[in-house]
């Protein structure tokens, strides 16, 4: 019994690490990723909160999207996948109905800052 | 409000009011203020005599309720005072309201439910080209605007380069338009005209002269789009679109919805609502109805995301 009281709190460490990576981006801001959203019509497809219209249902709702483990369903929820995924996800999904959008780096990085903050 | 956007077009809708920027909207201006000022005073000396006619001493309460106050204040001074205010609007604005002159800019606008016609007119009054939910006009020079509706009882309204006139089916009305500045002006349907009224806006936008000839040379041409996008025009066919939207140097011809030859040099989609881009442009084509629910293009859940792609970025390219 003793070692698995010992176990536990690195095993909880662990598990903890793996479920909830750190969803942070360097040097981005969120207030300026929503300004963005609203500038470009992400609303158009997405029920973003702190939009309130439009509130599109064609794409999937951003509702607590910062504690999804996927993107789009199909790519793991990791920032540098995300912002790629912004600005140009029909490269990786060849399907998608998303468009490339039309966002610079900054742009898109401020965009997951703000898709970050997104909690349920 | 957290979702208007400072996006060309959209930055300017809903449109500000009482902030005029042209020879037009400066009278309309000037009447409003007029207007609040009078109501406002007519607002206090009532609200005066009524305290006076509960609180006052006798000798004013018995005053204020003869007869001969209800003859001069409730008659005679009204009828003074509205027949003045009417001559002096009437004419502080008539000339917004003048027959084209020979010489002058003319552009028809018909309004429908609930987007805007818009045609270029020479000067006979025979159209040049159409085109829709934007109007395109010269900086410093008087444009004649054609007002029409193809349906029920709309408003035409660009509260910074002019007044406020109703489209009325089977009528003819005028509204002169000027702007000073180049720039993008927010308009917006007036009068409620059903469902989505209330998005149902659009732009006005003022070119410096040169910018705007060169405008409307390429207007009058059908758009330039490259062979790699025929994928793009191609689901526009097959999904039937050509039915209800015409675009120029094509097959598709249809009439009942807003032209679309140059729909990728708009600065807004849906009627001055959203930003113009491929995903805007996508998600509209995909579910108008959410983003405007009741205007008269279907939702089109029949294509899938390649086909929305495609069709969005040969549309997009027609600029």
């Amino acid at each position: 019994m003793k070692w698995i009281a010992l176990l536990l709190p690195i095993l909880l460490c662990a598990c903890s690490d793996k479920t909830n990576p750190p969803r942070t981006i360097a040097g981005a801001d969120a207030d300026a990723g929503l300004e963005v959203m609203q500038r470009v019509g992400c609303g158009a497809c997405h029920v973003i909160p702190g939009v309130d219209w439009p509130q599109g249902v064609s794409g999937p709702s951003l509702k607590g999207f910062a504690d999804s483990p996927m993107i789009a369903g199909r790519f793991p929820n990791r920032p540098a996948v995300l912002v790629d995924f912004i600005t140009d996800a029909p490269s990786m999904a060849p399907d998608t109905g998303m468009p490339v959008m039309p966002l610079t780096q900054d742009e898109a990085r401020n965009v997951a800052a703000y898709l970050y903050t997104l909690h349920e | 409000m957290s979702s208007r956007n400072s996006f060309d077009g959209t930055a300017t809708w809903p449109p500000p009011a009482l902030d005029p920027a042209g020879p037009f909207a400066g009278p309309v201006n000037t009447l409003s203020w007029v207007l609040f000022a009078m109501a406002g005073s007519v607002l206090l000396i009532v609200l005066i005599a009524l305290a006076l006619a509960l609180f006052g001493p006798r000798r004013w309460r018995a005053k204020l309720g003869g007869q001969k106050l209800v003859w001069i204040g409730g008659f005679a001074f009204p009828v003074v005072v509205l027949t003045a205010l009417l001559i002096y609007g009437l004419g502080l604005t008539s000339h917004l309201t003048q027959e084209p002159q020979p010489g002058e800019m003319r552009i028809r606008v018909t309004g429908e439910m609930w987007w805007w016609r818009v045609a270029y007119l020479d000067d006979q009054g025979r159209e040049r080209f159409q085109d829709a939910n934007e109007v395109h006009i010269p900086v410093g020079e008087t444009v004649v605007i054609e007002l029409d509706s193809a349906d029920v009882i709309h408003s035409f309204w660009v509260p910074r380069l002019s007044g406020k006139v109703d489209m009325i089916p089977g009528r003819r009305n005028i509204l002169r338009l000027q702007a000073d500045q180049p720039g993008a002006y927010g308009g917006q349907c007036a009068e409620y005209c059903g469902g989505p009224h209330a998005l149902m806006g659009l732009v006005v936008v003022a070119h410096d002269p040169a910018a705007f000839q060169t405008w409307m040379q390429k207007q009058s041409q059908p758009a330039l789009t490259t062979t790699s996008l025929a994928p793009g025009a191609d689901v526009f066919r097959r999904a039937g679109c050509g039915a209800c939207h015409t675009v120029a140097g094509t097959e598709f011809n249809g009439l009942a919805g807003p032209d679309l030859s140059h729909v990728g040099s708009r600065r807004t989609l849906g009627a001055g609502i959203l930003p113009n881009n491929q995903g805007t442009m996508a998600g509209w084509i995909s579910d108008s109805q959410t983003i405007k629910p009741g205007n008269r293009m279907p939702a089109y859940p029949v294509l899938t995301g390649e086909e929305l792609r495609d069709v969005s970025a040969w549309l997009e390219s027609l600029k």
